[in-house]
């Protein structure tokens, strides 16, 4: 019998908001525990949530981009359970009346495009988190309590396990985009939890599903799906039945295990928040952040394509983090040649960056200072070789191209007298050169050209130097 | 007479004549309370000295100053679930026997920036739940007209500091008739603005849908000083009303004529003390005679209030009081086995049996299988009930009610029998279902010399005129003068 998995995701996306969703504190990740935590974030008693107009804001604008339905009327609920990380012993969330539904998102795979859609995107608060490995026993750090968060829940459309990553990097792709999450995966800014269940191909009923929570990675992400997929297979060949379970994956040891089945699922008991109104939007509100969306990943790949005539690859490459767009974009406007530009953003910095342990959100150099330096490799102040040089520099130091080139010497040599003098000096050293060359071998131009440039330390400018040398052993030859 | 004995807008004359100083007025209230509180037991923590040192502050600036707002150096007290930053606040429970909280209720910010002077907090049912006060952790407070009765509850403490004059006045909260039912009990004015019209903020929540701070007088128009210094929009509480500043005296004395108050026959059913009958008909000849017309109205569904009531009051409460686990503050098990079970222990032995009751009911009527039962049907009566009140005042312009059906009952007489106690609620917990205001004022006494207390109601935002159908009674009655004789037997 031939299976396929069926995958539905939820994703809690962390919103980029300056502060909580329902208090003034900031909402800054890595300080100190239990600094960013005030009477109503701690759910001390008699405190009251008043929500933050940037969360409605920044919900609906990613419930646009991922091409949903904003509701008129939503409200919040409670979602009540006990747990030392969340303080007032309920989340507040959304539950039957979310902000968004019905959306879509297209992904690509092997050349094929397909829907996923959004079933719905509501709003909650985020938990604390737990410290376990304190001397003092196990201690609770609220400062995350409060943080807001959108999860995003889909329809089960997703077949692989590379559907589910395409989809899972579209989405957050297009989330950081619009700017209302920096998606910072390694900071828990952006979290999935996985709905799997294999059948027959074909059939039109669902199987059982089990559900892994708190992926963090894309590659936590697949390796889970295939894991997963494969154990569910094998039970199901060997004729037993999947159990409606809730499984932990365990990335270290790429394995997952079971966490609470279905009969040990909380009854979180949910009903309408009371001290909060309900969320009332209306078309001109809605019409408004509309309005305000930036450019897509879509639309801006076709328009590099139509506007820089760049080869697709590169639209693709450049489009498909907003960081290395905007990038892109702000050096295209000082320093109008997209091609140079795109050659150096795809293949000189990503290495540099790797090296240094950087990504292009905290890219050392700016883009006004790539623009100066390839001008100076375009108008032939510094050849490519030194070029690259200086781009290393810059990553060091953090200095202007310009004064690099000026401190380390490294400008052209393109005055010809000085070439020459040196020229003549290198091809009267090198007879078994000029002999080859007179021989017919052409090669060893260039091995003289290698002479040259490592006499001036690479300074000397291809062109010229290439000429003069053509110029003295034609001398030479008679 | 006593300075300690009179009115807020006596003492504000006095004080305005310079006639007397803020520090013998609260002098006065102090000694009241030295004199007094062992026999009533209405406070769980007193401020004294703090409030004697305040009034000699005032005493200093008041000097050089010719404006006081109204309700300058004039000493109060409030309930013991409103924060109060540096001064314990138990909810009468033991759940928070020590808890000092790092905020205060914008009621007490309020009230510090008009210049009231904080005498201390009043006993009360744990977490509010209770109509006796004898669900408080520490102490049962004394009805001051015969020490053995309860004075209602569940802000009793509240009730007894204005009927006692140990407080010019004092704040308490309404989630189904806590400041309208201990007030008639009595004898003084309680009102329970409409749902919004003071912040939440800071009030410990027991059904936040429902819950509402108001205030505990000695006549009607100290009632509209006190609405004056509290009602107001709160950034802090998305559920507070964003509306004009008004001022609640204006209109005060402007009388009833033309005016036309409903008569509900739901309000006199079974259960209903013969002597309270008699004073509502008694007020109603009142008001017939200053001009007002009495009307007939009825409602559809009130019967069905109570139990609706109980389902959303509880169902807010079980997901409230869930933030008490012993984790972060207050009351902690000692010992314990893991975490569930600090969680168990810690409530079980920090929440009194009344609140564990409503958890229990309200966290079975949230249940998964039986919400649709219980709290979406609750919630479906309470859409049915706020209609009733809309017809109902599309013929009249307050309704005429008894507050409870009777008088204060005996100490230990219902704690038995939690249905008989909830019973006792009748009256008052379809106004907060519908978050209409409500106010009830003494209505005369009964054949044993205990208070009866009238409660008037009307549409949303309707204080005004409710003020100015209380006020219009009192005058002619002139009640206000009966004083509690804080003896056993009267």
């Amino acid at each position: 019998m031939e299976y396929e998995m069926v995958i539905g995701m939820e994703i809690h996306v962390e919103l980029g908001t300056k502060t909580k969703i329902f208090c003034s504190c900031p909402t800054e990740f890595g300080q100190d525990e239990n600094t960013h935590t005030c009477p109503v974030c701690l759910g001390m008693p008699g405190v009251l949530p008043v929500l933050n107009e940037r969360v409605v804001e920044y919900a609906t604008k990613a419930g646009l981009a991922l091409n949903c339905e904003i509701a008129h009327f939503s409200k919040m609920d409670r979602k009540n359970y006990f747990y030392p990380d969340l303080p007032k012993a309920y989340q507040t969330s959304q539950f039957d009346l979310p902000i968004c539904t019905g959306g879509v998102v297209e992904i690509e795979v092997e050349g094929k495009k397909k829907d996923i859609g959004i079933t719905r995107i509501h709003i909650e608060e985020d938990a604390g988190k737990l410290l376990h490995e304190s001397a003092d026993g196990t201690l609770v750090d609220v400062n995350r309590c409060g943080v807001p968060l959108v999860e995003i829940v889909t329809e089960p459309d997703m077949r692989s396990a590379e559907e589910a990553r395409v989809f899972a990097e579209k989405v957050r792709n297009i989330l950081e985009y619009t700017g209302v999450s920096d998606c910072k995966m390694q900071e828990g800014s952006m979290r999935f939890d996985v709905n799997l269940s294999i059948r027959e191909k074909g059939a039109d009923v669902l199987g059982t599903r089990t559900e892994m929570k708190n992926l963090n990675s894309f590659r936590a992400l697949v390796r889970a799906v295939q894991y997963e997929s494969k154990r569910q297979i094998i039970e199901l060949k060997k004729g037993h039945e999947i159990i409606q379970e809730t499984r932990k994956w365990d990335d270290t040891k790429g394995v997952s295990s079971s966490l609470r089945s279905k009969e040990e699922a909380q009854d979180y008991r949910y009903f309408p928040e009371p001290d909060l109104v309900p969320i009332v939007l209306d078309d001109a509100y809605i019409e408004k952040i509309k309005s305000e969306l930036p450019e897509l990943p879509e639309a801006k790949k076709l328009r590099y394509i139509a506007q820089y005539k760049l080869p697709e690859y590169d639209a693709g490459v450049l489009t498909a983090s907003g960081v290395t767009a905007r990038f892109f974009e702000a050096a295209v406007a000082i320093y109008d040649e997209p091609k140079q530009i795109s050659n150096w953003l795809m293949v000189e910095i990503p290495p540099l960056l790797k090296e240094k342990e950087l990504t292009m959100e905290n890219i050392p150099i700016k883009p006004e200072q790539l623009a100066e330096l390839l001008k100076l490799v375009k108008d032939g102040t510094i050849n490519g070789t030194s070029g690259k040089e200086v781009l290393k520099e810059m990553f060091n130091s953090g200095k202007n191209p310009t004064d690099i080139v000026k401190e380390q010497g490294l400008a052209q040599v393109s005055d010809t007298g000085e070439l020459e003098a040196i020229i003549e000096k290198i091809v009267a050293d090198n007879p078994k050169s000029v002999e080859d060359i007179g021989a017919g071998n052409d090669k060893a131009y260039g091995f003289l050209t290698g002479q040259v440039m490592k006499a001036t330390k690479g300074k000397a400018n291809p062109q010229v130097a290439n000429k003069i040398i053509r110029e003295v052993v034609a001398k030479q030859l008679g | 007479m006593e300075l300690s004995q009179k009115t807020i807008h006596e003492i504000n004359d006095l004080l305005e004549k310079k006639e007397v100083t803020v520090t013998e007025v609260t002098q006065s209230v102090v000694d009241r309370i030295a004199a007094v509180e062992n026999k009533t037991a209405a406070y769980l923590s007193l401020q004294t000295e703090e409030a004697l040192s305040a009034a000699r502050g005032l005493d200093a600036q008041l000097g050089e100053r010719k404006k006081r707002t109204p309700l300058e150096g004039i000493p109060y007290a409030l309930k013991d679930n409103m924060c109060t930053e540096g001064i314990l606040t138990t909810c009468a429970s033991k759940m928070l026997y020590n808890f000092n909280p790092p905020y205060n209720a914008h009621v007490y910010d309020r009230l510090s920036e008009d210049g009231g002077i904080l005498l201390g907090k009043t006993n009360m049912d744990e977490f509010a739940m209770g109509s006796s006060t004898e669900n408080s952790a520490y102490q049962i407070t004394h009805n001051p007209w015969n020490l053995n009765k309860v004075p209602g509850g569940s802000s009793g403490g509240s009730a007894v500091a204005v009927a006692a004059d140990t407080a010019f006045y004092t704040l308490g909260s309404d989630t189904g008739g806590s400041i309208r039912q201990p007030a008639s009990f009595c004898g003084v004015v309680g009102m329970k603005p409409t749902y919004g019209l003071v912040s939440r903020y800071g009030l410990v929540a027991f059904a936040s849908s429902l819950d509402q701070i108001g205030p505990f007088t000695k006549d009607v128009e100290d009632c509209a000083l006190v609405l004056n210094a509290i009602v107001g929009h709160d950034p802090k509480d998305s559920t507070s009303l964003n509306l004009a500043k008004k001022d609640y005296t204006k209109d005060l004395k402007q009388g009833v004529k033309g005016m036309k108050i409903g008569v509900a026959q739901a309000f006199f059913g079974e259960g209903l003390q013969p002597e309270v009958r008699k004073s509502l008909e008694e007020a109603m000849a009142v008001y017939k005679a200053l001009g007002a017309e009495i009307v007939d109205v009825s409602f559809q569904h009130l019967d069905y209030a109570l139990s609706a009531y109980y389902m959303i009051s509880s169902a807010e409460a079980s997901s409230n009081l869930a933030r008490y686990d012993g984790i972060r503050y207050g009351y902690r098990a000692e010992e314990f086995d893991g975490l569930v079970d600090l969680y168990r222990k810690t409530r079980s032995q920090g929440f009194g049996e009344e609140v564990k009751r409503r958890i229990m009911l309200g966290t079975y009527a949230l249940s998964s299988g039986y919400y649709d039962a219980y709290y979406k049907k609750a919630m479906q009566v309470r859409t049915l009930i706020k209609d009733d009140f809309n017809q109902v005042f599309g013929g009249c312009d307050a309704l005429l009610t008894p507050t409870a059906p009777t008088t204060a009952f005996g100490i230990g007489e219902k704690t038995s029998n939690p249905l008989e106690m909830y019973l006792t609620d009748i009256y008052t917990v379809p106004v907060n279902i519908a978050g209409i205001p409500g106010v009830s004022i003494p209505c005369g006494l009964d054949n044993n010399g205990m208070p009866i207390g009238m409660q008037l109601l009307g549409p949303i935002l309707s204080e005004e005129t409710l003020l100015k159908v209380a006020w219009a009674y009192e005058n002619e009655k002139g009640l206000k003068n009966l004083k509690a004789p804080l003896e056993t037997e009267v």
